[in-house]
């Protein structure tokens, strides 16, 4: 199995004065779904928003299949086959479902329509709406929604930030269902959630941050039996 | 119906009239570019006179020189997309008001210019003596053929605003207007797209302002001042920013309502200045936003 994301000793944040990353390193491989949980602060997001191109390491590399994509501006990044579904509703709320999927191909210069078929057989509620305005969508649909417009490039690799935010409980495991079977057919997905006992069901692997660094790693089978769980999601101290 | 009125709408009018909807098919023409930058694109924009300034006197310069108007057109519209480009570049560093700003000053630099540099624009004295074009060799010399000959190119200007806003430019423009960091995500190029909002917006200012020439046969400064921007981006709004038929009803509210109110005599302004702040008041997103509160009701 070969490596998917490398991140070595990676120091980044929003300002010169304000480090959130303090020589992250981590891996995720191909065909696993690897989770990142932490306290609030810890990194998480900033992790994927590095390795996606909307921030810049001041320090260290991150390297997809071994090749480095620092300075990559996130187009770039896109067609080295990484697609980002960002914390929170995603989508353009103004415009249709069929032309929020066709955005989400902007960068395609062919086969879109084939693309759009491809996620519908895969969503067939999507389908149902494809002629409604995004914002009416429910939670569940609309998070469906982003993920196939994400699915839509056939991306190798999936950053996925807290995908179960405001869904029900049975949304939520859909969802996770879902990038567990993109997982098993071949993509690196890494995916942070706080919802994390139900996020560590679907999980190959578990990378607890703290401050910036990797605490943690383990497996998730493992780390879901193990009683001390919250106290490492919280980044709190043992009894 | 409303193509039939508009061709309709000249024959019981006198030339006073004919010149008020030949005006205001000029200032819908600029009115859709504007309302791309900002409605569609979500970019601010105060100087939009600037760029019909820039058309009308690439207009008056080129047609007193012989030019035949239909290698006009393109050649003003390639000037405003153009600087409209160069104009694009605040907007990737600066937001909102501080854009606002930056394309209010770019507007009084371009006033300033066409007022002092009198070799070239006549300055204060302006560009008198242009003449109508000719449709092959039909004239256009009355008030009535040049606003056939307007009102037609206005709807082919509008098909083309239609067919952008279609496109898959359409989508990337609205995505940036809704969240740059979302479209950036899903692989829009921010930087393409911005410049292009600023840009295609100019030249639809830069093709009106070649039919404002034409219309008015002498161009001075004034027009293009920055209150003429203000108007314009009231029209946007009035209208109804972000939606197709938006700057065509600003644009009836704005040139020709004082009119209208004209009986009124010395408080035909007021009232129209009072009537636009209760507008805004009851429906921020423009008249046309009437109908989507009605849907919603229903």
């Amino acid at each position: 199995m070969s490596l998917g994301i490398e991140f070595d000793k990676v120091v980044a944040g929003y300002s010169p004065t304000l480090t959130i990353l303090n020589e992250l390193s981590f891996d995720a491989k191909e065909g696993q779904i690897t989770l990142l949980i932490g306290p609030n602060g810890a990194g998480k997001s900033t992790a994927l928003k590095t390795l996606f191109g909307l921030l810049s390491p001041r320090f260290g590399d991150v390297r997809l299949d071994g090749k480095s994509v620092v300075g990559f501006s996130p187009r770039k990044i896109l067609e080295h086959g990484v697609a980002y579904v960002p914390q929170g509703r995603n989508l353009f709320g103004s415009l249709s479902v069929l032309h929020n999927l066709e955005l989400g191909g902007i960068t395609l210069k062919k086969n879109l329509e084939e693309r759009i078929e491809e996620v519908l057989e895969r969503f067939p509620r999507i389908r149902e709406r494809l002629g409604n305005q995004a914002s009416t969508l429910s939670g569940g649909e609309q998070k469906q929604l982003e993920v196939g417009r994400a699915l839509l490039l056939r991306p190798r690799v999936l950053l996925i930030d807290e995908p179960s935010i405001g869904l029900s409980p049975i949304v939520s495991k859909e969802v996770f269902g879902m990038l567990r079977k993109l997982a098993d057919g071949g993509a690196t997905v890494l995916m942070v959630e706080q919802n994390v006992r139900s996020a560590l069901k679907y999980a190959d692997r578990a990378l607890v941050l703290e401050m910036g660094r990797l605490a943690l790693d383990r497996p998730a089978a493992e780390l879901l039996k193990d009683p001390d769980l919250n106290r490492l999601f919280l980044g709190g101290k043992k009894s | 119906m409303a193509l039939v009125a508009l061709a309709l709408a000249p024959l019981g009018l006198k030339n006073y009239g004919i010149y008020l909807l030949t005006l205001w098919c000029v200032y819908v023409m600029a009115g859709m570019g504007l309302n791309l930058t900002v409605g569609y694109a979500g970019q601010m924009s105060i100087g939009h006179a600037a760029f019909l300034g820039i058309g009308a006197y690439t207009a008056a310069i080129l047609m007193k020189l012989g030019v035949p108007f239909g290698f006009v057109l393109p050649v003003a519209a390639l000037n405003c997309f153009l600087v409209g480009l160069a104009l694009g570049f605040p907007a990737l560093r600066v937001q909102h008001h501080y854009l606002a700003f930056a394309t209010l000053g770019f507007n009084v630099l371009v006033f300033l210019f066409i007022r002092n540099e009198e070799w070239l624009t006549g300055g204060t004295f302006g560009i008198a003596g242009i003449q109508r074009p000719k449709l092959f060799s039909f004239s256009l010399d009355s008030s009535l053929s040049f606003y056939y000959f307007v009102l037609v190119s206005t709807i082919l200007l509008a098909f083309v605003l239609w067919w952008i806003v279609r496109s898959p430019w359409g989508r990337a423009f609205a995505a940036l207007r809704d969240n740059p960091i979302r479209a950036e995500s899903l692989g829009v190029n921010i930087m393409a797209y911005t410049l292009l909002a600023f840009a295609i917006g100019a030249a639809f200012a830069g093709i009106a302002g070649c039919y404002f020439t034409a219309l008015v046969q002498f161009i001075e400064p004034g027009p293009f001042h920055v209150t003429t921007s203000l108007m314009m981006l009231l029209m946007v709004i009035v209208g109804g920013s972000g939606k197709f038929f938006g700057p065509m009803l600003g644009a009836a509210i704005v040139i020709l309502l004082p009119e209208w109110l004209r009986f009124m005599k010395d408080w035909y302004l007021v009232v129209f200045g009072l009537s636009v702040v209760c507008l805004m008041v009851w429906l921020p997103g423009g008249l046309l936003s009437l109908q989507d509160r009605f849907f919603r009701k229903a």
